[in-house]
């Protein structure tokens, strides 16, 4: 049956459509999210249960492998997770909800059918479908008096979306012209003997570059801590989640085109590395909004995840998809207690968070481990992550990029420690209980198992992605 | 796997101990009431020190082999292990740590009022991982653990600290964070040059000299921030001063050894060749530390402060004593950690009872409580002495040992380092003189109640402490003979520049 390989997505399109349906009547609004979550969750299954099927579909531009089903399970994972938030958004207007859901269904949609394209035209209408629901999504959030800054921030986000898909365009014209084909099994073998081709690194950097966009690695980094400030918070925990899992696999498929002989583009990526890695941490030490802080956060561990694919090689790519995942939950997590603490959906400063272990004990708790784990502090998921990335990036000859990278670890401690540390405070004036819904408390100790799970026993996800990296070099 | 003695009981004594008091740390989360809480946490950390006993009356003195070793593979895609296993080195600090944390648990009993539940996990994470450092024979592990210590006793400072803590909790975590990050790169170099993560495995090879000083280099920076040497030692008055009583025991008695025990697990075995390069600059940096810390010592009228800064001076002997690299420098340097966690340890404890009385930490408020709380003043006399290490107590003998070894090593060192030991009698007796007697201006100490029984308690062991390993350090120093000896085979054989130690071995 064919169209068994297709069920995640298909699951997904429906659901748009029927929230679609939703959209369009009259008092909908309150069935919008559950049936968003039975759509997120149905795709969660139905990726689990064609984990392991393969296949070509449309004329052999949409490959089902175990790489591309491993990561449709992550990110519909991550889109269920991000909906059991809370029992309503809080700061979009209700009659719009159920177009907002549509449109983060869309945009997850995008975002599997991309991990699943392996031809350049396919590809790059999955990201533009993915994208374009984004930049519907950060403009829609109640106006508050004298702040409108979620338009700017969604003028801000298309124009350099559009950009960094210009440049990701123009590289695929270099690819094309060079081998005369679009599609991955073509362009591989056809580009690794190319390596000394100026053209063809520069074609292959370009089409990273709209990743690089979506994953913000310096230098398509700009948009991030204006959108993140700009969205909703909802929106936000999920445009600095979900789709950088997919940028990760897209870069890696990418980057399964050079070589190590293609010195020119380890060393862009290198330094890429380096320099997102420095600029995230360094000025997110000053940021006082915590949306703004974690977006730098997120430039740093961009960085972080682009040690694993510079290596060029299989354990590399196997940790930055290990890695990936964990920043997912790590993040998640994160976002999950500022949008339960954030009580009309405003914007926090971290200073709103002191005292906050009064208030919700498990909510302080959840920030703290999602904090010490972005440290990369074991016992969590983010230090054995970046332990093996580091552990790869060595094995591969690059000693000065691993000090570096354990040198940023030193630097970025401090803002996250500072977060615990006003978390944990004594003070704050505010002192009202939080009222966590049942969903965000069992999501919240779930996340927490996670990011515990991954970080003590590895093996399993480990093994799951070396061999979905195995199923596409 | 030569070098493991796998337990061959059936019954995994040292992952129980490690995981012991984890559970114990669980279950506090479903017991309700302060009350039961401490009850429950004294018991799994009495426990514990009961379960740890064995380890020493099962030890084999005879071997420098890792013994009750356990070995189960853990992360198989990297080669990663679950190793546990002690010598006579660890088998010390091992007992030391679970001995101590019931009496850490009796010492914050009243001091503790608020978050009681919250307290006692740290208390029982702090164990565990403690626990750890000092077991694990897989690198990874050991990092682990060592990093994830740093979670509790942050905790500890910033939420139960006094009012400077949040500054006191960050420098403490920015401090041995920012050492031990190259510690990370340092061991990923190992694993690659030699593919594999077990420490006793990763002694004795063949690394080059270049390689040797630049892991070196970075193990050096971790540990001697944790120990912490002059001039790595600023967060450590902050810590101590900060934090609760149960903190600083903790902090002095057992996470500064980490540090020194770092050195004798991995710099001096694992780096050899680079250890004699850099041998006189750290033994000259512990030189500077002894005279430093005495000095400073003197000059402070927070109590806290001076135990704090009397520490940076003691362990300067310690890492003097490991640095001399010969059997009695050695040998003196384990104990005299030993020492210096039973004395300190006690020491803020008296401190800490001081405070729960008058809330204050300033000399001058505690002049003259010798009329009022008898007791307590002679407790606080005996550590004192033994903290200057008077004849007949346990320092005595550690320090001597050390003394006696760097004098065979360099006689123009110890003849700089010997001035420490006064120093420590000159702020020792004033700290008590002060505390005892006073002046003419004591403030006015009335109804200030002696120590109870739950304090007697807790300082008596450690006084037991003092004197039997001030009079009969022998059953001590047994147990370390033959794992020192084995450490100095292995910093020795690899230079074939130094052959004193065999000369000096009795």
């Amino acid at each position: 049956m064919k169209i068994m390989l297709f069920a995640p997505e298909m699951t997904l399109l429906l659901g748009g459509l029927a929230l679609f349906l939703l959209s369009i009547g009259k008092n909908t609004a309150r069935l919008a999210r559950p049936l968003a979550l039975a759509v997120a969750l149905a795709t969660f299954a139905a990726s689990l249960y064609s984990l392991r099927s393969e296949g070509f579909l449309f004329f052999d531009s949409y490959k089902i492998d175990l790489f591309s089903q491993v990561l449709k399970l992550i990110i519909s994972g991550g889109l269920a997770c991000v909906l059991l938030f809370g029992k309503e958004l809080k700061d979009i207007a209700e009659e719009i909800r159920p177009e907002y859901y549509m449109f983060l269904c869309l945009s997850t949609l995008g975002l599997i059918m991309l991990v699943s394209s392996v031809e350049l035209v396919t590809l790059f209408i999955a990201l533009e479908l993915s994208s374009y629901s984004l930049y519907l999504l950060v403009p829609m959030r109640e106006e508050r008096p004298g702040l409108r800054m979620q338009m700017e921030s969604a003028i801000k986000y298309i124009l350099f979306g559009v950009v960094a898909t210009a440049v990701m365009l123009f590289g695929m014209s270099y690819l094309y012209g060079l081998t005369g084909t679009t599609y991955f099994s073509g362009l591989i073998p056809a580009l690794r003997t190319m390596m000394d081709s100026p053209a063809a690194l520069a074609g292959i950097a370009m089409v990273m570059g709209g990743f690089f966009f979506k994953l913000a690695v310096f230098p398509f980094h700009f948009w991030v801590p204006d959108v993140y400030q700009g969205a909703s918070n909802e929106t936000t925990a999920f445009i600095s989640s979900v789709p950088k899992v997919a940028a990760v696999a897209m870069l890696i498929r990418i980057a399964a085109m050079a070589t190590s002989e293609g010195h020119h583009l380890t060393s862009m990526l290198a330094i890429f590395a380096v320099l997102s890695m420095f600029y995230g941490n360094l000025v997110a030490l000053v940021q006082t909004d915590i949306k703004r802080m974690l977006g730098f956060s997120g430039i740093a561990h961009a960085g972080y995840v682009l040690l694993g694919i510079v290596t060029l090689q299989e354990v590399g790519y196997a940790t930055s998809l290990y890695y990936i995942t964990g920043y997912l939950a790590m993040n998640v997590a994160g976002f999950l207690v500022i949008c339960t603490v954030s009580q009309n959906g405003e914007n926090l400063q971290i200073s709103d968070l002191s005292g906050l272990h009064k208030r919700s004990p498990l909510m302080a708790f959840t920030l703290a481990v999602s904090m010490f784990a972005l440290a990369g502090l074991p016992p969590f998921a983010g230090f054995m992550g970046k332990f093996m990335l580091l552990t790869g990036a060595y094995k591969a000859g690059y000693l000065p990029l691993v000090i570096i990278a354990a040198v940023n670890t030193a630097i970025s401690i401090y803002y996250y420690l500072s977060v615990v540390r006003v978390t944990y405070a004594a003070g704050g004036e505010k002192s009202d209980a939080i009222n966590a819904s049942a969903s965000a408390k069992a999501l919240s100790v779930g996340l927490v198992l996670l990011i515990l799970a991954l970080g003590l026993a590895p093996d399993m996800l480990m093994r799951l992605a070396t061999d979905a990296v195995k199923s596409i070099l | 796997m030569d070098f493991l003695m796998l337990n061959s009981s059936g019954f995994p004594i040292l992952s129980t101990l490690i995981f012991l008091p984890l559970a114990g740390a669980l279950a506090l989360l479903a017991i309700p009431g302060a009350n039961a809480q401490r009850y429950w946490t004294l018991l799994v950390t009495g426990v514990t020190a009961a379960i740890s006993l064995p380890l020493y009356s099962g030890f084999d003195t005879s071997t420098a082999k890792y013994q009750f070793c356990e070995h189960i593979p853990w992360i198989s895609s990297l080669d990663i292990n679950y190793t546990l296993g002690i010598d006579g080195i660890s088998l010390l600090l091992v007992l030391l740590t679970t001995l101590f944390m019931p009496l850490c648990v009796l010492g914050s009993w009243k001091y503790i009022e608020t978050r009681v539940r919250e307290f006692m996990i740290c208390l029982l994470l702090m164990e565990t991982s403690m626990l750890g450092v000092f077991m694990a024979l897989d690198f990874v592990l050991f990092y682990i653990l060592w990093e994830a210590m740093l979670i509790p006793m942050y905790l500890l400072i910033a939420v139960w600290g006094g009012p400077r803590k949040v500054y006191a909790s960050i420098k403490f975590f920015l401090y041995t964070l920012a050492g031990s990050v190259l510690l990370l790169v340092a061991i990923i170099a190992l694993y690659m040059s030699q593919g594999t993560f077990s420490i006793p495995a990763l002694m004795g090879q063949n690394y080059s000299p270049t390689f040797q000083l630049m892991v070196f280099l970075a193990f050096f920076l971790a540990f001697a921030i944790k120990v912490p040497m002059f001039p790595f030692h600023t967060w450590l008055p902050a810590a101590h001063v900060e934090a609760p009583t149960a903190g600083s025991v903790i902090l002095a008695s057992v996470l500064l050894k980490m540090g020194t025990y770092g050195f004798l697990r991995f710099c001096l075995p694992i780096t050899p060749e680079a250890t004699h390069v850099v041998l006189p600059y750290v033994q000259w940096l512990s030189v500077a530390g002894i005279l430093y810390g005495g000095f400073t010592a003197l000059a402070q009228q927070d109590m806290k402060k001076l135990i704090a800064y009397s520490s940076v001076g003691h362990m300067g002997f310690v890492t003097l004593g490991i640095f001399v690299l010969n059997q009695r420098g050695i040998e003196g340097a384990i104990l005299q950690m030993i020492n210096h966690g039973i004395t300190t340890g006690a020491l803020f404890f008296c401190v800490g009872m001081m405070y729960e009385r008058t809330h204050s930490r300033e000399l001058a408020t505690a002049a003259g409580v010798g009329k009022f709380m008898p007791i307590y003043v002679t407790f606080l006399a005996f550590f004192s002495l033994s903290s200057l290490a008077f004849p007949g107590t346990n320092s005595f003998v550690g320090e001597f040992l050390i003394l006696a070894g760097s004098f065979a090593d360099n006689k123009i060192l110890t003849a700089f380092a010997i001035p420490g030991a006064i120093l420590a009698a000159a702020y020792m007796f004033r700290f008590v003189q002060r505390v005892i007697w006073g002046g003419t201006d004591n403030p006015d100490h009335k109804g200030l109640m002696d120590l109870n029984l739950r304090e007697i308690i807790t300082l008596a062991p450690l006084l037991v402490g003092v004197f039997w390993l001030g009079l009969a350090p022998e059953p001590v120093m047994n147990v370390m003979q033959a794992s020192v000896a084995n450490v100095l085979k292995q910093v020795g054989t690899a230079s074939g520049g130094v052959v004193a130690v065999t000369s000096l071995m009795p």
